[in-house]
């Protein structure tokens, strides 16, 4: 029997120790086959089946409680540590296992009474409740916390804490890993799933730990050699003795989880900025773990400066540098001071185009407006934005704010936008809406070094640099769109410069080719001008709604797919600039795809007269005069298009009925 | 510890009602009901005098055997009513009246949101959190 659970817990090991080379996967696979050889030190009266995140925690762990008592012996320390060490003295710790600090030590090696006890009190569990633990792991019964004996109590303690009853049943099943508060101080770390993404950060600290660790032996002090090894290595000034008091459980939760990575910054930070306990608390630590779990921390601090730039693929909070250029963009078009602030019920058409239930927005703009003044600041108006976004694209609603989402934290970040955004303030305030798209479109030109998308993303077609780079977004998008969530920011950044007007033959145009593009839809459907009508008929993904909502750009691309490519140059730009305009005309009807072809001679006689106040007036009365005839004949097409669609209605309701009628008569 | 807590609006009609003990629900509504005559009569009682010279916090309501009603009116008539235990006799004037402050804030911090239509009934998260903490903890 011993050898079931044993095999299972071995090849669990060998597993995670198969993801990673070299000598951690000797070590792992040097544990698990001594486990299976026969941990006979310990009695396990059922099977212990292990995950392999739990065999990996378990045996970090043990290793801690283990090697801290071997440590304590190897050093003269604290009494304390001398008298958990005389009890597992009896048992033969290789030297070199020491040395490489090897977190898994040979089967008869057992864990530290004071380790262990510290440990399960840091489950927060009471202290009935460990007894039993203890009593039912088995060691009580042989003495020791042998190997099993500890991942059978660790097992129990999950059970606990999961609220499942403290019996040896209750661990059979899979359960979460045990959650073990902070040795030296009050937070709570959260042992989350991924498996392998523990396995890779906790298979390297064992490689750059042999070396150190045969410096330690060599020199036998502890912290001398560790700030050497840390401080090259990590970079944030915090003294490198504040590595040494985290608990292994810190280290290694915060790598545990992909998805941590929003707690994860803060949270090193957190740590950085702790006190530092004394050496002498934790000399009879666990010296090697330690060593292990402070290198495992400033490779993730280190990871940490160098990621707070770049852009965390899997986070789905982090605005990323094209998101974040995209929703200063949408609050210019709503706001050109970007200083100041929305207003509630800008913010709320604005926000309402997006197709959110009510109730859903109502709690984004909850969670945004920090300060409650019923304005937004930029800051809040992209947290508000990318939550919208998000939403969108299915993610669930936070509880509170991420702090990714702060407006402190987007504030800091928006320091290097803010400086191109003032090149932007310092062209729009002269320039007429036509004119601004141009002007933008220049000025992304000169600042394409700085700033990556945003010269595609903007603007028009004057130039063809930017209209060929639209149409290669474009066509990279659609293919985005079919990958997951994670490719969303992707979709976001073909933003939408300001478009010039649109035409309703064009539209017309666009549409009838947009239909020809569609998918099935009945038949005597007329094109329709509102794609998020198409969309919802046909049941494209909802992600796409909101393109079309505060993009239009992206949707237009995503429902005429790759046959119409032409169309997609010009009219991208062309949307964008349709919205702002029409934001206020437009309430009752999102405005449509807009196709381009004629929209570009629109804006190339704009081009001349840029200069001419007067003329630049006129141009802009007339833009206003063609947006109100479209705006009418948007609105006309609505409600035929509504019409048709009562009269589908009620014909497939017709029909529904004969075949209620008819079906009883076959059957028969 | 409040175990009641009521928004009603001007017109009368309840915008937001919790109570803790789930089966008292019809007994605290009931209260609050009939506690809306005693706000009215307060207020009228005050006199014609100028808004201003009226004092938001209407203090206790009724009290009866179980518990004691208290009341807060704000400018735009909006009502908050309180029913607070009757054995939890560490309450005092002023816990309530901060009780009924943190109450105000979060409301016009509701009010705040665009997406809400004053007169809807309040669903905010952040509403409901500040009342159960004021429910849990009695303050």
């Amino acid at each position: 029997m011993e050898q079931g659970p044993a095999a299972a817990v071995g090849t669990a090991g060998a597993v995670g120790a198969a993801a990673n080379a070299g000598a951690p996967a000797a070590v792992g696979a040097a544990a698990a086959g001594a486990l299976s050889s026969g941990a006979s030190a310990g009695y396990c009266p059922v099977p212990l089946p292990l995950s392999d995140s739990e065999q990996q925690c378990y045996s970090e762990l043990f290793a801690r409680c283990c090697c801290s008592s071997a440590s304590a012996t190897s050093s003269s320390s604290s009494s304390s540590s001398s008298s958990s060490s005389s009890s597992s003295s009896g048992h033969p710790q290789p030297p070199p296992e020491v040395g490489r600090g090897a977190p898994l030590p040979g089967p008869a090696a057992t864990a530290g009474a004071n380790q262990v006890g510290e440990l399960f009190r840091a489950s927060q569990l009471p202290a009935e409740t460990l007894h039993q633990i203890t009593e039912l792991c088995g060691a009580k019964r042989v003495g020791y916390f042998g190997l099993t004996q500890f991942y059978v109590a660790l097992k129990l303690i999950a059970a606990a804490q999961s609220g499942l009853p403290v019996r040896v049943e209750s661990i059979k099943c899979e359960l979460p890993l045990p959650r073990f508060m902070a040795l030296k101080n009050d937070s709570e770390i959260r042992y989350s799933n991924p498996v392998e993404f523990h396995g890779m950060k906790c298979q390297i600290p064992y490689v750059t730990m042999e070396k150190n660790s045969f410096k330690r032996v060599d020199d036998g002090e502890k912290q001398d050699t560790m700030s050497p090894t840390m401080s090259p290595i990590s970079s944030p000034p915090s003294s490198p003795s504040n590595y040494q008091r985290v608990p292994l459980t810190y280290g290694y939760g915060k790598l545990r989880s992909g998805m941590d990575q929003i707690h994860a910054a803060p949270y090193e930070a957190r740590q950085l900025a702790l006190q530092q306990e004394g050496p002498t608390s934790g000399s009879h630590g666990p010296k090697p773990t330690r060593r292990q779990t402070s290198l495992i921390r400033s490779l993730s601090v280190e990871r940490e400066p160098q990621e707070s730039n770049s852009n965390y693929p899997d986070d789905p909070w982090r605005i990323t540098e094209e998101q974040r250029e995209y929703y200063i963009n949408q609050f210019k078009s709503l706001q050109p001071d970007l200083s100041s602030f929305i207003s509630g019920s800008l913010a709320k058409n604005f926000f309402t185009k997006s197709k959110l239930t009510i109730p859903e927005l109502s709690y984004i703009w909850e969670l945004s407006d920090v300060d409650c003044d019923g304005a937004l600041t930029l800051p809040e108006f992209c947290a508000a934005f990318h939550l919208i976004v998000a939403r969108k694209n299915g993610y669930p609603l936070p509880e509170s704010l991420p702090q990714t989402l702060q407006p402190d934290y987007l504030q800091s970040a928006f320091l290097k936008p803010k400086r191109d955004c003032a090149l932007f303030d310092s062209y729009s305030e002269s320039m007429s809406v036509n004119q601004q798209p141009r002007d933008l479109n220049r000025i992304e030109t000169s600042l394409k070094e700085k700033v990556d998308l945003t010269a595609p993303a903007q603007d028009v077609n004057i130039d063809d640099k930017p209209a060929l780079k639209i149409s290669s977004m474009d066509e990279a998008m659609p293919k985005d769109v079919s990958v997951d969530t994670a490719a969303k920011p992707g979709l976001l950044p073909p933003p939408p410069a300001l478009p010039p007007r649109p035409f309703v033959s064009q539209v017309l145009h666009h549409n009838t080719s947009n239909d020809s593009v569609s998918q099935p839809k009945p038949p005597g459907q007329l094109p329709s001008y509102s794609d998020f009508r198409l969309l919802e008929q046909t049941d494209q993904v909802s992600e796409i709604e909101l393109h079309p909502q505060l993009t239009r750009t992206p949707s237009q691309t995503e429902e005429s797919g790759s046959p119409v490519k032409k169309d997609l140059p010009p009219s991208k730009p062309i949307r964008r600039k349709l919205r702002p305009e029409n934001q206020i005309m437009e309430n009752q009807e999102p405005p449509s795809s807009v196709s381009g072809p004629s929209t570009v001679p629109i804006v190339k006689p704009h081009a001349p007269v840029q200069k001419q106040s007067s003329k630049q007036k006129k141009a802009i009365q007339t833009a206003i005069r063609k947006n109100k005839e479209a705006n009418a004949v948007l609105a006309r097409l609505n409600s035929e298009l509504q019409q048709q669609l009562k009269e589908v209605h009620q014909e497939r309701i017709a029909l529904e009925n004969q075949l209620e009628q008819l079906r009883p008569v076959t059957v028969l | 510890m409040a175990v009641c807590i009521a928004v009603i609006a001007k017109e009368n009609y309840p915008l937001y009602i919790r109570s803790i003990p789930a089966e008292h629900e019809l007994k605290f509504h009931y209260t609050v009901h009939t506690s809306l005559d005693v706000v009215d009569e307060k207020v009228s009682a005050m006199g014609k005098a100028l808004v201003d010279q009226r004092e938001l916090y209407l203090g206790l309501l009724y009290p009866t055997e179980d518990y004691k009603v208290y009341g807060y009116v704000t400018n735009s008539k909006v009502k908050f009513v309180m029913v607070v235990d009757s054995s939890n006799t560490a309450l005092r004037d002023n816990e309530i009246r901060s009780m009924f402050r943190k109450l105000h804030n979060s409301y016009t911090d509701v009010m705040c949101n665009p997406f809400y239509n004053p007169g809807d009934r309040i669903h905010s998260r952040a509403f409901d959190n500040m009342v159960t903490s004021m429910m849990v903890q009695g303050c």
